[in-house]
């Protein structure tokens, strides 16, 4: 648990949450289950940006989806704002989704594309149930196309009409029609260009002040997450390896040192030596009783293979999950 | 872009172009065929009986002396209300059927699958016949054997295209804004995989039409004196060498039509561009 920060100051407090996924049925194929998220416990403190890194595959984006029930826990618990979400019913749920609202990866695929812009921007009020005249459809479309930075122009505009910087500010803007406090931000400049990358996350940036919101900002992207974040969550192999407080503070997780210090540094005058990592990834199916770290790790002792190691407080909001920190 | 400018595109190539303006001339006979027929259907004349064709008669006359060309465009509506209604039908249960199974999955799509891959495994015309030796024959259980053996390729279309589509982002993006099933169903999968299994109808209509035929020639379909080109063809067959036109010119009506229909529906994939989307059934 993150003491640190008071806890009726997180909008999100995230308990013990695991997923399990399965294949094979048992049958012709020996099931296997595997952990994607592992006993993850987290704070996301309100009008603060958390981001979540790892490699791909860490389960940053299950996390995100556990997180706004698109996906059941196995274990664990998520409340929002004091609500626990797996005990709230359809209809309930349905009102709190007005509250979390989450910007994919891909906004190619984001969009129907049957829809225009102007009917995908309404879609939200139409599945609250909340109908609108054609006028007060028109200013609203008006508004968070504007709020957005997009032209009312491109409101009769189909999705392949558009670049995709313009439908990712589409999905950002389908996103705030409900004006949620919580936006889950999964990888959403991965799959734009560097320069776009740039606006759209100005365009983040000033949202959450205009409009006061939490982020959860999921990414593989180091230096945005750094510069993004005011606190940086790292998993790996579905676990939380060490949270930093803030963008400054040196990680003293192997792990984290390592995916922190891989950041490639564009100036060749200040390239240092990286260090690299050696072993493998172990199978997601693998049951590892220690640290899941342990096969990778330069500082691994006899007690990471035989314990896990617990979440531990470093002091001001640095966590850390580790044996042997770094100094 | 509206739902028919690929319907234009379609009927400005060639053969689309062709096989509409035969398409459309049989189903005006069809609709209008007691103001298109010279004669009546079903008035015998024995004595002009098997006239060859002429200006009286420009298809000749049946083995009763009725007028075939009559018989023909009146068959026409039989041949096609059957096919059509049959074919919708099918498709309607087809795309609930699929759409449930694709998108929910579980027990319920293996029980649609084991039963839809069961009756895929054999030819339409095997399952039609089975279906009417149950429910004996006539128009109505023609039409229900025809829609009930076309349903596993409709079912297995539509279910292919909702388990593709359900994986598309924008079906979690409205699931995340609060949508429930019956939503995303019909506002966003239903909509997107509409295209392919309509386009999959309009070729099985076709097929469809050559099936009513075939229980017409068993004598299972309609029954007379309801013309019905199959029907029309096996009385034929006991005068093919006195009177080669009564099996001839409804085989010809017969094979016009589908052929125009395969060759639409070929121009209509291509307008579409969605070769690859009805090959993975």
């Amino acid at each position: 648990m993150d003491a640190s920060v008071p806890r009726d100051d997180s909008l999100v407090t995230i308990t013990d949450l695991t997923r399990e996924f399965s294949s094979g049925d048992g049958f012709m194929k020996p099931r296997r289950t595997m952990r994607a998220v592992n006993d993850v416990s987290l704070d996301v403190p309100r009008g603060k940006v958390t981001g979540v890194v790892g490699e791909s595959g860490c389960g940053k984006s299950t996390l995100a989806r556990l997180v706004l029930r698109l996906l059941e826990a196995t274990e664990g618990k998520v409340i929002f704002d004091g609500k626990d979400l797996a005990t709230q019913s359809q209809s309930e749920m349905r009102k709190l989704r007005r509250q979390m609202q989450m910007v994919f990866q891909d906004p190619y695929s984001a969009i129907d594309p049957r829809y225009t812009i102007r009917r995908a921007l309404l879609e939200p009020f139409k599945v609250q149930g909340e109908a609108k005249t054609a006028a007060e459809g028109k200013a609203t479309v008006d508004e968070l196309i504007s709020m957005v930075g997009l032209s009312p122009r491109m409101m009769d505009s189909f999705p392949h009409q558009l670049s995709g910087g313009q439908k990712q500010r589409v999905g950002i803007a389908r996103a705030l029609a409900l004006r949620p406090s919580f936006l889950v931000l999964d990888e959403p400049t991965a799959s734009l260009d560097v320069s776009i990358q740039a606006q759209i996350i100005d365009l983040l940036e000033s949202l959450k002040e205009e409009l006061g919101l939490t982020y959860l900002f999921i990414s593989h992207d180091l230096s945005l997450v750094r510069y993004f974040c005011d606190r940086v969550v790292v998993m790996y192999l579905g676990r939380v390896m060490e949270i930093l407080p803030g963008a400054e503070t040196q990680p003293r997780h192997h792990y984290a040192h390592a995916l922190l210090d891989s950041n490639f540094e564009p100036d060749p005058t200040r390239r240092k030596i990286v260090t690299m990592l050696g072993g493998e990834i172990p199978s997601p199916f693998a049951k590892i009783p220690g640290c899941a770290f342990v096969a990778r790790c330069p500082a691994a002792s006899d007690i990471c293979k035989r314990e896990r190691p617990p979440l531990t407080r470093l002091g001001d909001g640095h966590m850390i999950a580790c044996h042997n920190p770094m100094d | 872009m509206t739902a028919f400018a690929p319907i234009r595109t379609a009927i400005r190539s060639p053969r689309g172009g062709v096989s509409a303006a035969v398409l459309v001339l049989v189903v005006a006979c069809a609709l209008f065929a007691p103001l298109v027929a010279p004669y009546a259907y079903d008035i015998q004349n024995l004595p002009g009986a098997n006239t060859e064709p002429g200006a009286a008669h420009w298809m000749g006359t049946d083995e009763f002396g009725r007028d075939l060309m009559s018989r023909i465009i009146f068959g026409a509506r039989t041949s096609l209300s059957v096919a059509v209604t049959a074919i919708s039908i099918s498709v309607a249960a087809g795309l609930t059927l699929g759409a449930m199974a694709g998108y929910f999955g579980g027990w319920f799509d293996r029980a649609v699958t084991a039963v839809v891959d069961l009756t895929w495994s054999f030819p339409e015309i095997l399952i039609a016949l089975i279906l009417i030796a149950i429910i004996g024959p006539g128009l109505e259980s023609t039409m229900v054997a025809i829609s009930i053996a076309y349903l596993a390729q409709f079912t297995r279309l539509t279910r292919a295209q909702i388990m593709a589509l359900k994986n598309e982002t924008y079906v979690e993006a409205t699931t995340n804004l609060g949508a429930g099933h019956f939503h995303i169903i019909f506002r966003h999968l239903l909509p997107n995989a509409l295209t392919p299994v309509i386009v999959a109808g309009m070729l099985a209509t076709g097929d469809a039409i050559i099936l009513e035929a075939t229980l017409g020639f068993f004598g299972l379909g309609a029954q007379p004196p309801t013309p019905s080109w199959g029907a029309m063809m096996s009385s034929g067959t006991a005068q093919i060498f006195i009177a080669p036109w009564i099996i001839i010119f409804p085989g010809l009506a017969i094979a016009i039509t589908v052929i125009s229909i395969n060759l639409f529906g070929d121009a209509l994939i291509e307008a579409l561009d969605i070769r690859n989307r009805l090959r993975s059934v």
